[in-house]
């Protein structure tokens, strides 16, 4: 049975005021007894009755309170837990009225669920395909053959590809390029300012805005650089703003001094032939103009003419030779495997000349120079000759490497030729066999830097042309890495650095996840660099917007210029064999400085590298004052009750894998992943600034201990 | 009295040809072979007129212009330029640098004889 709201509060509201009703009636009663009786001690039964009244009410209104107060205050607290987790329900109980609130609550708690796990799903789904597209950015990036750098506003550099970082390199161990870097170290910066002053005018006017200039490397080369605005909106506005900008470039080095030495040609042919032309044509005129001279004048005259003429010739054989060799350097040749011209070659020899063409013995690893179009066209001609002339109906071929040569074999069985038929083949164009070419199988032969000629097996009565042509190396996999970081994809790029901006307050109030990083490990001869021990490897990497560039590294063996002791042969692997021809640390100081430059320093018991760095500053000149951190006074920090602050047992328990220790490389890179991990969990304990980090450090007892 | 021309070149071959042809169109003809040497006999001679190439040793034909055109005694000195360069931008140079005429290699014969008998009026 239930009742209405309304009727219950009723009952409830009479049953408490029959109750108080008849309590007040009951003391009414036993005061007047008392005073009746004028007794004293009817008092006693006063408190009995007040007891009994006070038990009365409480049993009466507790049910009461509970429904009436404390169950929606218990509701309230469970609606705030499923505030913060929509996947929490309420409890369904007390009166009816409240479950039917719970209800709706739950329900509502329902809906948001699966909003959220909308949205969730959404933004995975978006995020997928952002790094689909990042993915597919960076393969178009890596196979691209132009070389790609996109900096933001402030010149730091946000994607670059490996064409770029080859073209821009500074050289000595050292990289130009590097995500958040300062493009500036590459390019002058008020070359750079004044295109982008340019190209936001343009973009004002609206005229296109893409600016080109040209500019050398400190390495020496020539590039074109054609820059292009990276556009975007600004927040309230409609009005297109630059962001940053696109730099292609190419390095027209070698073209330059090809069309420099064409145009060095063309202008000896034209203007150094105005000399000798004028002398002949002025003697010729004589000649011709005073018939009348004698025999001396006119001979003289004669030999001015005879004597030009013969260093005219000259000079235009000479610059028809240097022609030709400009010709063959632009001539296209192909890097080919062989094996691909091969079977190229068989069906269509054998479609063009009716025959059958079989493979023989083929190596599979010979990469060759050549024209590919032009030889095939020769190989057709050739075997259509031996069909028509000595009525061959089968040729085979066949590949091999012979020191810097591939030799390629056009093979038949039987008839010989002569010398001078085989001579005839060579000079005759190849006109036979559906090709029509101007051209002579020696010319393409020449063209190619090859050879050909007849040779004869007398024994397996086997004849064959032999083509020899030069040996080309199997083109590297575009877009290799350094060393030590295989298997994963480069971060060659990082959107995320579009926001930065160049910091104006000081370094200390930045937020540690914020700050670049230049994580390192030295390898030394020793441990005392006041006694003479010296450093003989860098290793080093970089963290940027959280994340360990491990293809932007720095990373080279030095010749320490004393003896290596055995004792760390044993610790560091490096013999003392591996270090001849390395350079000395005058020349990798100043490499591994700029390596460093606009970052700070992260290193593993830091004040051990550090010294050996700053025992260098007076003979080098190169200063190392930047910013330190050290994981081992930082684990101190974060962990001061543990007892080994070894980087395996921090490695261990912050959960890094570690591969390839005891290089410098390598434990920079643990050092690296470790500081990662640090971060967050320096977060946590109000260590968020590198101002804050460095203070907390010096507490520590290691710190008391290590300076 | 015929008038008197300087043939100023290091190249037998094209002094030969003027030599002659000057001596047969009845000037009295005298050859220096560097820019020093017609700078002095310009200066000792005074001829009418100078045939004076470009690229000579010790002076370039535009030094030894520059030179006569500075000095006043020699304001009657004609100047004809002979070069083997077709650069429109050296010819603005010899006629700014004050030659009186330019004729770049090779050129006909005939014609040098009609601007020099022009430039002889």
């Amino acid at each position: 049975m239930t009742l209405k709201p309304r009727h219950k509060l009723a009952l409830a509201t009479t049953a408490a005021l029959v109750v108080i009703a008849g309590l007040l009636y009951a003391a009414v009663v036993v005061i007047q007894a008392a005073a009746e009786a004028g007794n004293e001690g009817a008092a006693a039964p006063l408190v009995m009755v007040g007891l009994a009244a006070g038990a009365l009410i409480f049993s009466v209104l507790r049910p009461l309170v509970d429904q009436l107060v404390r169950a929606p205050m218990q509701l309230a607290e469970e609606t705030r837990i499923l505030l913060g987790d929509s996947s929490r329900r309420v409890r369904l109980v007390g009166s009816s009225e409240l479950r039917a609130v719970a209800e709706a609550i739950n329900e509502l708690a329902g809906r948001r669920q699966a909003f959220e796990q909308d949205v969730k799903a959404e933004i995975a789904r978006s995020q997928q395909n952002l790094e689909a597209d990042r993915n597919r950015l960076a393969v178009l990036m890596a196979e691209l053959q132009q070389s790609v750098v996109v900096c933001n506003l402030d010149g730091r550099i946000l994607l670059y590809n490996q064409r770029a970082r080859t073209v821009l390199a500074a050289g000595a161990g050292g990289e130009a390029v590097g995500l958040g870097r300062s493009l500036y170290a590459v390019f002058e910066r008020s070359l750079i300012a004044h295109a982008l002053e340019q190209m936001a005018r343009r973009l004002e006017t609206g005229k296109p805005p893409a600016a080109e200039l040209v500019t050398a490397t400190q390495a020496g080369r020539l590039l074109r650089v054609h820059l292009a605005p990276v556009t975007g909106h600004e927040v309230d506005s409609d009005k297109e703003k630059m962001t940053g900008f696109v730099l292609l470039l190419d390095d027209i080095t070698a073209s330059f001094e090809t069309e420099g030495r064409r145009d060095a040609l063309i202008q000896s042919l034209t203007e150094g032939s105005r000399g000798p032309l004028g002398n002949i044509r002025a003697a010729a005129e004589m000649l011709s103009a005073y018939p009348d001279m004698n025999a001396d004048e006119r001979s003289r005259f004669l030999n001015v003419i005879r004597t030009e003429v013969e260093g005219l010739s000259g000079r235009v054989e000479q610059s028809a030779r240097e022609y030709a060799r400009e010709l063959t350097v632009r001539w296209p040749l192909e890097d080919m495997r062989g094996a691909d011209l091969i079977a190229v070659a068989i069906p269509r020899m054998s479609e063009r000349c009716g025959l059958p063409v079989k493979a023989e013995e083929i190596d599979e690893g010979v990469w060759m120079k050549v024209d590919s179009f032009s030889f095939l066209q020769v190989l057709c001609y050739l075997t259509s000759r031996l069909r028509d002339e000595y009525g061959i109906s089968e040729v085979r071929l066949a590949l091999s490497a012979e020191g810097d040569h591939a030799c390629l074999d056009l093979i038949w069985l039987g008839t010989s030729m002569s010398t001078e038929t085989v001579m005839n083949w060579e000079m005759d164009p190849m006109r036979s066999a559906g090709e029509e070419s101007p051209l002579s199988v020696r010319e393409v032969m020449d063209r190619c830097n090859g050879e050909i000629w007849f040779q004869r097996k007398r024994a397996s009565h086997r004849a064959a042309f032999r083509f020899l042509l030069p040996l080309a190396q199997a083109p590297q996999h575009p877009g290799s890495v350094p060393t030590g970081a295989q298997g994963s994809r480069p971060e060659f790029y990082d959107f995320d650095l579009f926001s930065w901006s160049e910091r104006s307050h000081a370094l200390d109030d930045q937020l540690l996840s914020d700050l670049a990083y230049t994580v390192f490990d030295t390898e030394t001869t020793g441990l005392e660099p006041s006694k003479g021990d010296e450093i003989i490897q860098i290793g080093a990497t970089r963290i940027v917007n959280r994340r360990l560039l491990t293809h932007e590294v720095f990373d080279q063996l030095i010749d320490p210029r004393r003896h290596l002791p055995e004792a760390s042969v044993k610790i560091h692997g490096i013999t003392p064999e591996m270090l001849v021809g390395q350079p000395p640390i005058d020349t990798v100081l100043p490499a591994f400085r700029n390596f460093c430059a606009d970052t700070v320093l992260v290193a593993h018991n830091a004040a051990f590298d550090m010294r050996f760095l700053q025992l260098k500053e007076a003979s080098t000149g190169i200063t190392f004052d930047l910013p330190v951190l050290d994981t081992l006074l930082l684990s101190a920090v974060l962990h001061p009750n543990q007892e080994s602050h070894r980087l395996e047992a921090i490695a261990e328990r912050l959960g890094v894998l570690i591969v390839g220790r005891h290089t410098a490389l390598g434990d920079a890179y643990v050092t690296g992943e470790v500081f990662l991990k640090m971060v967050p969990l320096l977060a946590e304990m109000g260590v968020r600034t590198l101002g804050e980090a460095r203070a907390a450090a010096e507490k520590t007892y290691y710190a008391r201990v290590s300076y | 009295m015929s008038k008197k021309i300087l043939i100023a070149d290091d190249e037998q071959n094209i002094v030969i040809s003027v030599e002659f042809l000057m001596k047969r169109e009845g000037y009295d003809v005298s050859v220096a072979a560097d820019g020093e040497e017609a700078l002095a006999r310009i200066r000792a001679d005074k001829p009418d007129l100078v045939l004076l190439d470009v690229m000579m040793p010790k002076k370039n034909g535009f030094d030894v212009c520059q030179e006569v055109r500075a000095d006043a005694a020699l304001a009657g000195v004609r100047i004809l330029m002979l070069t083997a360069r077709g650069r429109e931008m050296e010819v603005a140079k010899g006629i700014a640098l004050g030659a009186d005429g330019y004729m770049t290699k090779p050129f006909s014969t005939k014609e040098l004889v009609d601007k020099v008998r022009d430039l002889l009026v």
